[in-house]
């Protein structure tokens, strides 16, 4: 009960149990699309592609102002998406290795550039390496709050467009035929996930971002056939886990939040993919043997 | 309604198609009449379904001019309804019969509008008419190939279109469904539509369609089946292969 009253009335906890899983719910959500639309790695080279433009921000402001450093990120994460969508759409090279060369050049690029900004010898720098691995426990207030702005508005466009969306994930030839270009709705489908990305690298940082993306769908596309229960699971593991995760992190010192609510969110797929009750591994094994025992049962 | 010169369903003008420099097709032109059943057939690699991707605009055009009921596909999109090739959609999407089938009226919701009873209503309709009724609750996924192929049928369906596009509606589909699926090509056609089929099977052209385009990257030729579907023609769009059609 100790931590329900601190989740409650601890500043600290209150902040980073929000703040996760506030992230939880945009990053789930948005990561359902980019997995039905195969761009799971996408996400994976999105986020790393953000590293660059959080030092950037840093190096042209000297502000560490969230709205700042999320907007570097953001910028830097769009620049590698419309490389990877350029490369992909107007050369041979295929779109794994479109994501690979994008994922490592910005990486490094951005490791680079950490490195500069340590040798600086200002004050002022310490915690731009967060980035890497997330520090919940540093959330404060005002990130909370630019974080429910920009993904609130996120998901706005989300339930705007649900219809759009779906249309493009599942049969984006079919939309284009019909006046919903797939180009179009499918580009700002991956700005949103830059969003989703954004927001979540001080909590998780970029490194394991693609798991906020990915594992809560994975998860949740165990458990039903629609897209929009699918969206809401997502949105419900996500949150679970970055709590979950960001308690971990916050109660037991030192243990970076990403890794905390990445094993969380492992565990909640593992645990989806055996026992899912729409495409669970265990499920199908007994729908399978009862089929057959009944196949066999006139006999 | 009737015109002394109905204008074609389809009008296509000097079309030319290239990827990376190959030509897919080459100088393309075509009138398909409304009201008409027509096959477009040719070898693998033909350009048959480039051909109507392009019409659709999927596929952009190096040169030439299209024009549907005489005017651009882009100001005439909800006058036609398309029905792509089964295998190029994950049928593992979450999501299920009647959802698909609703997706055909998504164009005249337009954007943001939500499909609510009166598009739920439709869309059974139309899964009705393609014998698909007791599925529409299915999962995708759990459907057989047949059964995949009619949804899109009943999807073409609830477009409600003028002219039809079908990228080989009959692939991988049993006996059964094939005749169904021709019954209902047969009566959009006897109530005033155009369907254009990609067809891959030479020996149904005949009692399938009544026009079909025989096309191997130039058009070979075009017009009613009792004139233009002859061996000398068909050798000319098959060449030395006719002995080996494909599937």
């Amino acid at each position: 009960m100790n931590i329900l009253h601190d989740l409650l009335f601890d500043y600290t906890l209150r902040n980073v149990a929000l703040g996760s899983a506030f992230l939880g719910v945009v990053s789930g959500v948005l990561g359902c699309f980019a997995v039905l639309r195969r761009q799971g790695l996408m996400g994976d080279a999105l986020s790393h592609a953000a590293l660059p433009g959080v030092c950037l921000a840093y190096m042209l402001t000297g502000s560490k102002m969230p709205i700042t450093l999320m907007l570097g990120a953001a910028i830097a994460g769009w620049i590698g998406m419309l490389l990877i969508l350029t490369i992909i759409r107007r050369t041979r090279v295929d779109s794994g290795s479109a994501l690979g060369i994008v994922l490592t050049v910005f990486f490094g690029l951005g490791v680079v550039l950490l490195t500069v900004i340590q040798k600086r010898n200002d004050a002022n720098q310490a915690g731009l390496d967060k980035f890497l691995f997330g520090q919940a426990a540093a959330l404060v207030q005002e990130q909370i709050v630019t974080m429910g702005i920009i993904g609130g508005v996120a998901l706005l466009v989300v339930a705007f467009l649900f219809k759009e969306f779906k249309l493009v994930a599942f049969d984006p030839e079919f939309a284009g035929t019909i006046g919903f270009s797939p180009n179009r709705i499918g580009t700002a489908l991956t700005g949103l996930l830059v969003v989703a990305i954004v927001i979540g690298l001080n909590t998780v940082g970029v490194i394991l971002m693609s798991a906020m993306l990915i594992a809560p769908a994975a998860a949740a596309r165990q458990w039903t056939n629609s897209l929009a229960k699918m969206v809401g699971i997502a949105a419900l593991v996500g949150a679970g886990s970055g709590v979950t995760g960001a308690i971990l992190s916050v109660t037991q010192d030192g243990v970076p939040t990403g890794p905390a609510i990445v094993l969380c969110l492992s565990l909640c797929a593992v645990v989806s993919i055996l026992f899912g009750s729409a495409q669970g591994v265990v499920w199908d094994l007994v729908r399978r043997q009862r089929s057959r025992a009944a196949m066999e049962a006139p006999r | 309604m009737t015109q002394p010169e109905p204008t074609p369903a389809v009008f296509v003008r000097d079309l030319t198609v290239a990827y990376e420099e190959k030509p897919v097709l080459w100088d393309i032109d075509l009138d398909i009449p409304q009201a008409t059943l027509t096959a477009i057939v040719g070898p693998n690699g033909a350009g048959k379904s480039t051909l109507i991707k392009t019409i659709l605009g999927l596929v952009p055009a190096a040169a030439g001019t299209v024009r549907i009921f005489g005017e651009a596909y882009a100001l005439n999109r909800k006058s036609v309804g398309y029905v792509p090739q089964r295998g190029s959609v994950d049928w593992d999407f979450p999501t299920d019969a009647l959802d698909v089938v609703m997706m055909g009226l998504y164009g005249k919701l337009g954007w943001v509008r939500r499909p609510g009873k009166a598009e739920r209503q439709t869309a059974l309709n139309c899964l009705d008419q393609v014998g698909m009724a007791d599925f529409a609750k299915r999962q995708i996924s759990q459907l057989s190939g047949g059964q995949q192929q009619r949804v899109f049928l009943a999807r073409a369906l609830a477009q409600d279109a003028r002219l039809y596009f079908m990228d080989e509606p009959f692939a991988g589909v049993d006996a059964t469904t094939e005749v169904a699926i021709v019954n209902i090509l047969k009566s959009l056609r006897d109530a005033g539509k155009t369907v254009v089929v990609v067809h891959h099977d030479l020996d149904s052209v005949p009692t399938y369609f009544e026009r079909v385009v025989l096309l191997n990257v130039r058009l070979i030729t075009s017009g009613p089946v009792g004139e233009v579907f002859t061996a000398e023609n068909l050798q000319r769009a098959y060449g030395g292969r006719i002995a080996f059609l494909d599937r």
